[in-house]
């Protein structure tokens, strides 16, 4: 929007001086243009079977400066962690150093085959080792599974080796449920139900964690597992975890805790302390792997000693002097082709050992700290769907502070958008109306911190002044206004034709 | 620590600001209970000099593909990457954002996310695509899963050509489901009878081409079969330079089309991160897993892009999503499309033939080896020797030489009888030299 610009000014051309806009590729690439010169095959008969190609790809392509060109404009309509604070809950925006990436190129890493002769790979495989133990001993656990390539997967891997066991009991027909508090990601009864499993919805308690007596009544020889988040989706340690897993244990259950929100534990509590039989790690969040703008990711698992005997092929095993990865005939089955997101390990290992275990543990210290600095800056403007209390990594509000005003959850962040955020995480969890997460990381100075909350309470302030009809009008000053998301899923356009370009 | 911007006097202040005297109060309130005290019994921190020394050490003592003439594939494909790859998908703005859910400050992702699509139904020759599964076999899975969504059934047949982990992945999800696969023993020279096993039970015939054991394999007859007993056909592949080359599934008749886009941008990596895609025709659309990306517009009228058909996903649908995935691979779908870019049309279908002249090539001198058959008629740019003794050992001895020869099937077939296979790939990076170097070796040793 250019509304402050006289007619007269307005750039002619689309452009705004470093604001660029960008056509699509299939608008400017031509299919007789390369950037990439290759010698000439050799003479040779071909041997395709009479399977060659007959019909044109249709694929365009860019000379390399056009290339740069292209995906460098397109670089510049995307927010970044480096550019500002990324507050979204749940998804843990910290620092990615960049010696991690430097170090995950080494061609000692980058350029070796999962399948090459183990012997040659030695190095690899020592690195594999040293990831596990420094997971193993962070969350005093019996076993890893490495392969899992991001959270969901995990889950699947943690609720396939929960499977296992039960069926090794020959409980496979009757324990089918999975109890899933209503707060937790989407992930969790989506993979749970992929299983066969029916997941059965656990209420919180007013104060939005779960309360013992209320998980006790619902444990019985039907369930399979629990699945819970610790810390939960709203930020707020399952005090009664503990007890919950004792519980589902003496009931012939499993306690499968999902580990996203484990950069508030890091160093400060065990989830092996706490009854976990399996739980994924977010190397992408926790341990600082890029998001990549989503993904890759990694999602090791960590079992306990009743779920060991059951983890997916591969297995990491010292044989003699060397490491052996076995890849057959092991616990349930296999997750994915090869051993798992090597480039990851990489990182998450470069990133673990800059920081110890003591910097891991002051990380996960700040991460809560930071979160609490910004919940009581906030508390006397904006709710808290179960009360002003000390949270853990993130600290989650809702809208009813709004309430009146005719500004909504999304008004607000876009708003935001306007100010130089990245909105927090809105509308989840479900379980707080209109919510607002906020996981501002232990990557952000305190200066930074400060001046966001200032940013929060003077669009509060505006908000609070019923000046809706501005929110409603936001972002203004992003490369796009708000889009239609309703056109895009009622007529779907899921690529680029000709008819369309 | 150099990463952590906050110093003491700053917790100082922030914790007299929420009214904590220090730290431990605070998360004992927030927990319960204390936080842990004393040794973790892990090292303490590292400096960057220290770190890096660290991990050189350990990538010494692996035998890199650049040092050492190099014909490893099964799924996994060494190819030239660009340098101008690899910078641009280490600008900050790529590799430092989330998944794109605040549209407006995302159109970077999102519009390469719609390129993406496109360039992968172009390249498979289907309608539509998604933005990318985590590989090429849990994509696989994924089209399994689907085709028993579409058709109501739940019975997979997996042709012995497919690759073995992509058949003992899907044949895991299967387990676990309660659902049935009849996987069809190796078939080494494709001369399995698939079309013979279709019947109304199935819900999907998988099968790769170019397969496992590098053959080439027409789907037409598969593809029609399938269809008239309402089965869908998925057609795998994991070599995605072949698709310049070879006719796609999508014009032979495939439902849904997976595969592994690794070679395509991405390096090795000892097995990940890589990149699934996953094609299909526009009528599975809201059937499909995975993000989508769609186009729209925004408040001005202006062209934009936004994830869509959300209703399908996990985050939305919860227990009754297509598929439980959140995470994808977007950065490899980036250095993928990039690197695709770059090649354009006529660059990948020269360079998918070079990649098939230089295996024409290898297998000419290789068919002079006493000891060593060829077994494929028609290949790409991988193929399969039977050799005169075991193949793990060979491979074994050859690389003490400093030859890394290729893959013995027994490594993912073992006990299967066929020890002596040897499976061989070629790429554009093989030179002379490293021919020579791998026909001398396997003359020695056998």
């Amino acid at each position: 929007m250019l509304d402050h610009v006289h007619e007269a000014q307005r750039p002619l051309a689309g452009g705004r001086a470093l604001d660029l806009e960008e056509p699509l590729l299939f608008e400017i690439g031509r299919t007789e243009v390369s950037g990439v010169d290759l010698d000439e095959p050799a003479p040779h008969a071909s041997q395709l079977g009479g399977l060659e190609r007959k019909m044109p790809i249709g694929l365009p392509g860019l000379s390399e400066p056009e290339t740069m060109r292209h995906f460098v404009r397109l670089s510049r309509l995307n927010y970044s962690i480096d550019a500002g604070l990324y507050p979204l809950g749940s998804c843990t925006m910290k620092h990615n150093p960049r010696l991690n990436e430097k170090m995950a190129r080494l061609s000692g890493f980058a350029d070796i085959h999962p399948l090459q002769p183990q012997s040659t790979v030695q190095g690899a495989l020592e690195l594999m080792r040293q990831l596990a133990d420094w997971l193993l001993k962070l969350t005093n656990m019996e076993a890893i599974a490495l392969s899992p390539k991001a959270g969901a997967h995990g889950e699947s891997c943690g609720l396939m080796a929960i499977k296992a066991a039960i069926a090794a009991k020959g409980e496979g027909e009757t324990r089918r449920t999975v109890l899933v508090p209503q707060s937790a990601h989407g992930t969790n009864p989506a993979s749970a139900a992929l299983l066969g499993f029916t997941a059965q919805p656990v209420p919180a308690g007013p104060d939005g964690i779960l309360h013992f007596e209320d998980v006790e009544k619902l444990i019985g020889p039907h369930v399979a597992a629990i699945m819970l988040t610790n810390p939960n989706t709203c930020g707020l340690f399952e005090r009664d975890a503990g007890r919950i897993a004792e519980a589902v244990h003496a009931a012939g259950g499993y306690f499968y805790c999902d580990g996203a929100n484990f950069n508030a534990l890091a160093g400060l509590t065990r989830p092996g302390d706490f009854g976990v039989d399996a739980m994924h790690l977010n190397l992408h969040k926790t341990f600082s792997t890029p998001h990549g703008g989503g993904g890759p990711g990694a999602g090791p698992v960590v079992l306990s000693r009743r779920l060991a005997p059951f983890a997916p092929a591969p297995a990491l095993v010292q044989d003699g002097a060397n490491l052996r990865l076995v890849e057959d005939g092991q616990g349930f089955g296999r997750m994915t082709a090869f051993h798992g997101q090597m480039g990851m390990f990489v990182r998450a290992l470069a990133y673990m050992l800059a920081h110890g275990g003591d910097g891991l543990r002051q990380a996960s210290s700040d991460a809560v700290l930071s979160a609490n600095y910004l919940r009581a800056a906030l508390s006397d403007l904006m709710t808290q769907p179960f009360g002003d209390r000390a949270c853990m990594h993130e600290a989650l509000f809702d809208e009813e502070w709004l309430s009146g005003t005719g500004v909504s959850t999304l008004d607000f962040a876009k708003a935001l958008i306007d100010e130089g955020y990245h909105p927090m995480t809105i509308y989840f969890p479900l379980v707080a109306h209109g919510a607002m997460l906020i996981e501002p990381t232990e990557s952000q100075p305190k200066a930074a911190l400060d001046a966001f909350v200032a940013t929060l309470r003077r669009l509060g302030a505006r908000a609070l002044a019923k000046e809706a009809a501005a929110f409603r009008e936001a972002p203004l000053h992003a490369p796009r206004r708000r889009l239609d998301e309703t056109q895009a899923a009622r007529k779907p356009v899921l690529r680029w034709t000709h008819k369309a370009g | 620590m150099r990463y952590h911007p906050l110093t003491s006097a700053d917790r100082e202040a922030m914790l007299a600001a929420i009214g904590f005297a220090s730290f431990e109060d605070l998360f004992t309130e927030a927990t319960g209970t204390p936080p842990l005290a004393g040794d973790l019994g892990l090292p303490p921190g590292k400096s960057e000099v220290e770190v890096e020394r660290h991990l050189l050490r350990l990538a010494e003592n692996n035998l890199s593909a650049s040092r050492a003439p190099f014909f490893l594939g099964a799924g996994a494909y060494r190819h030239h990457i660009p340098a101008s790859v690899d910078h641009l998908i280490q600008r900050s703005e790529f590799l430092t954002s989330y998944t794109p859910y605040q549209p407006e400050i995302s159109q970077g992702t999102l519009q390469h996310l719609f390129e993406f699509q496109t360039q992968v139904a172009l390249l498979t020759g289907m309608e539509i695509a998604n933005a990318s599964m985590y590989d090429g076999s849990t994509a696989c899975a994924e089209a399994m899963l689907m085709a028993h969504r579409l058709t109501k059934r739940r019975k997979a047949l997996l042709s012995g050509g497919l690759h073995p982990h992509y058949a003992k992945v899907a044949g895991t999800v299967a387990r676990m489901a309660g659902d049935e696969i009849m996987l069809a023993p190796p078939d080494v020279t494709a001369s399995e009878d698939l079309i013979g096993k279709i019947d109304d039970s199935l819900s999907c015939v998988i099968v790769q081409t170019p397969d496992f054991f590098g053959n080439l394999r027409d789907l037409s007859g598969i593809a029609e079969a399938c269809r008239r007993h309402g089965a869908l056909l998925v057609a795998v592949f994991t070599e995605a330079v072949s698709l310049g080359l070879v006719t796609p599934p999508g014009e032979m008749g495939a439902d849904i089309v997976v595969g592994e886009g690794q070679s395509i941008g991405n390096a090795l990596n000892f097995g990940g991160p890589y990149v699934g895609l996953f094609a299909t025709r526009e009528k599975y659309m809201r059937q499909m897993p995975g993000r989508l990306c769609g186009e729209t517009q925004d408040l001005d009228g202006r062209r934009g892009f936004v994830l869509t058909l959300a209703t399908r996903e996990q985050h939305i649908r919860r227990d009754k999503a297509t598929s439980n995935i959140c995470t994808n691979s977007g950065l490899c779908a980036l250095a993928f499309s990039i690197h695709l870019t770059l090649l354009g049309e006529i660059g990948l279908r020269k360079l998918a033939r070079v990649n098939h002249a230089n295996a024409v090539l290898l297998k000419e001198r290789l068919a002079e080896l006493d000891g060593v058959e060829i077994l494929n008629k028609a290949f790409f740019n991988e193929f399969t020797l039977r050799l005169k003794g075991d193949a793990a050992r060979i491979v074994e001895a050859l690389a003490r030489r400093g030859v890394l020869a290729g893959v013995p099937v027994s490594r993912l077939l073992p006990g299967a009888g066929l020890d002596d296979l040897l499976l061989v790939a070629t790429t554009e990076l093989n030179t002379d030299d490293d021919r020579t170097a791998l026909v001398t070796g396997l003359r020695e040793i056998i």
